[in-house]
């Protein structure tokens, strides 16, 4: 059964067709990505499904109750809103302290509740976004380009995260990102979305797929390889939390 | 103890300051100033409205200020930028405001008494209006403050925790609506912003958390309203721009202390 299923999906925005008659269907823990170039609706595609966007046709369809975390793009905090990280974290509904700490530590990070959300770092703050998408402990985490801004390591960092988010949750996930090469192995499934879909399947088949190819060319193939190898190397690690975590704080500590 | 009309005058301060305060902080969170500006000069219009259809001035003030949100959308929704829509409408609601209560027939009005406020002469029905008016406010804050308080940093976060961000867009033009309704006869059409603003303003260099500067800014709202009341006695000046007076002096002031919260 699936967790959300969108069908035949189009979204128009005056004249322009943003997204033509998409289908996508995201079953329990599956981790599912959604690449494309700039302006190719992947940001849409999300909004549709998170429900902050009408689709002009097709349908849209969530399981009973579903919760969904949103990690946005971006969060423009005005300087004029005080938020330390704890209350951030109580949006929309208070949480218990014990489960603040916890999604923290998901998230990778050490207790820093009372700092404020505009002192944090690139990586920090993304983290606590992340954070407060799961304190609803939900069933589909949904990010948009959500390593905007890291610099490479730090993405990579980040996508391991969550990777460790959705085996200690049992969460979907389905993101966005353009940064192929680094969120592709972290995948189950990949969707190839250029206002329509040009090819899914998994990161191997679409990497190789003539219609994603002529989108990215062919030279993210060796930094592809590159990241392959360090994501097995992670699996091969995977049964040592404590090492994982200590690689996260220093990575953090090094920002 | 309400047959004084100085205590009128003093409550009459102390609920406006109350509501402006914490509604303020929503305001500049959201960079809304001049809309809310754009509301409260439309109150001239409202007042000349009842005036000439003999209603509660409350209710034809209110029904203005929601009118100039509709415009605003409208105007805005073919195109033009809310910057310029805002100046027209601020400046447009107020002259022809002006003109209208000129020709409301009859009555004599001091239009200085809606344009600057004229809390002294604040009556006991005003004070039920006044303070129905801020305790409904407060207590939309008060029930939707998770909801607003989201809908704010991100429409999209909104979304998706179920919180349809349009509804508290609609809540924000609402209440200020009402304050603009209530805090016209406390500091005239002119001033209201100035009682959204500058307490919010003020707080926010001192609280930690939206919650804080809420509260901070209603307590220096309602210290501006009754060290202005009090000044007003002293030096026999306006009391509306005399509480707007002690508002700004304790802005500059908290700009001069070391911010607490980095």
């Amino acid at each position: 059964m699936s967790l959300l299923a969108v069908e035949d999906v189009v979204v128009r925005h005056g004249g322009q067709t943003v997204l033509d008659r998409v289908s996508l269907t995201l079953a329990p823990k599956e981790i599912v990505t959604i690449v494309g170039p700039n302006g190719s609706g992947k940001s849409t595609l999300l909004r549709v499904l998170i429900g902050a966007q009408k689709a002009s046709e097709g349908s849209v369809r969530a399981a009973k109750d579903l919760r969904v975390g949103y990690v946005p793009q971006k969060l423009h905090i005005d300087p004029s809103l005080p938020l330390t990280v704890r209350r951030f974290l109580d949006l929309p509904k208070r949480v218990k302290e014990s489960d603040a700490r916890a999604a923290l530590e998901a998230a990778g990070l050490a207790d820093l509740g009372k700092r404020q959300m505009t002192d944090l770092s690139g990586g920090q703050f993304q983290r606590v976004l992340l954070a407060r998408a799961i304190l609803g402990r939900p069933q589909v985490l949904v990010l948009d380009e959500a390593t905007q801004g890291l610099d490479q390591p730090g993405s990579a960092s980040f996508y391991k995260q969550i990777e460790a988010v959705r085996n200690e949750l049992g969460c979907a996930v389905l993101m966005v990102s353009h940064e192929l090469h680094v969120v592709m192995s972290a995948s189950d499934r990949v969707i190839c979305l250029n206002g329509h879909i040009c090819c899914e399947g998994t990161p191997d088949v679409v990497s190789a797929a003539p219609a994603y190819r002529e989108l990215f060319g062919t030279g993210t193939g060796g930094a592809l390889a590159l990241y392959r190898h360090d994501h097995d190397h992670h699996h091969d690690h995977h049964h040592d939390h404590g090492h994982n975590h200590a690689h996260d704080h220093s990575h953090e500590a090094a920002e | 103890m309400l047959d004084d009309f100085l205590v009128r005058a003093a409550l009459a301060g102390v609920g406006t300051a109350l509501a402006t305060g914490a509604l303020g902080c929503f305001v500049i969170w959201r960079r809304m100033a001049y809309f809310g500006d754009a509301m409260a000069h439309a109150a001239v219009l409202g007042v000349a409205l009842s005036l000439a259809f003999a209603m509660s001035i409350f209710a034809g003030v209110v029904v203005t200020a929601l009118g100039m949100a509709v415009l605003f959308l409208s105007f805005t929704g073919r195109g033009q930028s809310a910057d310029a829509t805002l100046g027209v409408l601020a400046h447009g609601a107020l002259a022809i405001g002006l003109v209208a209560i000129a020709l409301v027939p009859g009555q004599r009005v001091s239009l200085e008494a809606y344009l600057f406020g004229d809390v002294l002469s604040v009556s006991r029905g005003d004070l039920a209006v006044i303070w129905g008016g801020a305790l409904i406010v407060c207590g939309i804050l008060a029930s939707q403050w998770s909801a607003l308080l989201t809908s704010t940093l991100s429409p999209d976060l909104a979304h998706a925790a179920g919180i349809d961000p349009r509804k508290q867009d609609y809540l924000i033009t609402l209440m200020l609506a009402l304050v603009v309704a209530v805090a016209i006869k406390v500091v005239g059409a002119l001033l209201i912003t100035a009682l959204l603003i500058i307490p919010a303003a003020t707080a926010q260099r001192f609280g930690r958390t939206p919650e804080m500067m809420a509260v901070t800014a209603s307590i220096l709202g309602v210290i501006a309203a009754l060290g202005g009341l009090q000044g007003a006695l002293i030096m026999d000046t306006p009391v509306g721009p005399s509480m707007v007076c002690v508002a700004a002096v304790m802005f500059v002031a908290a700009m001069s202390v070391r911010q607490r919260r980095a």
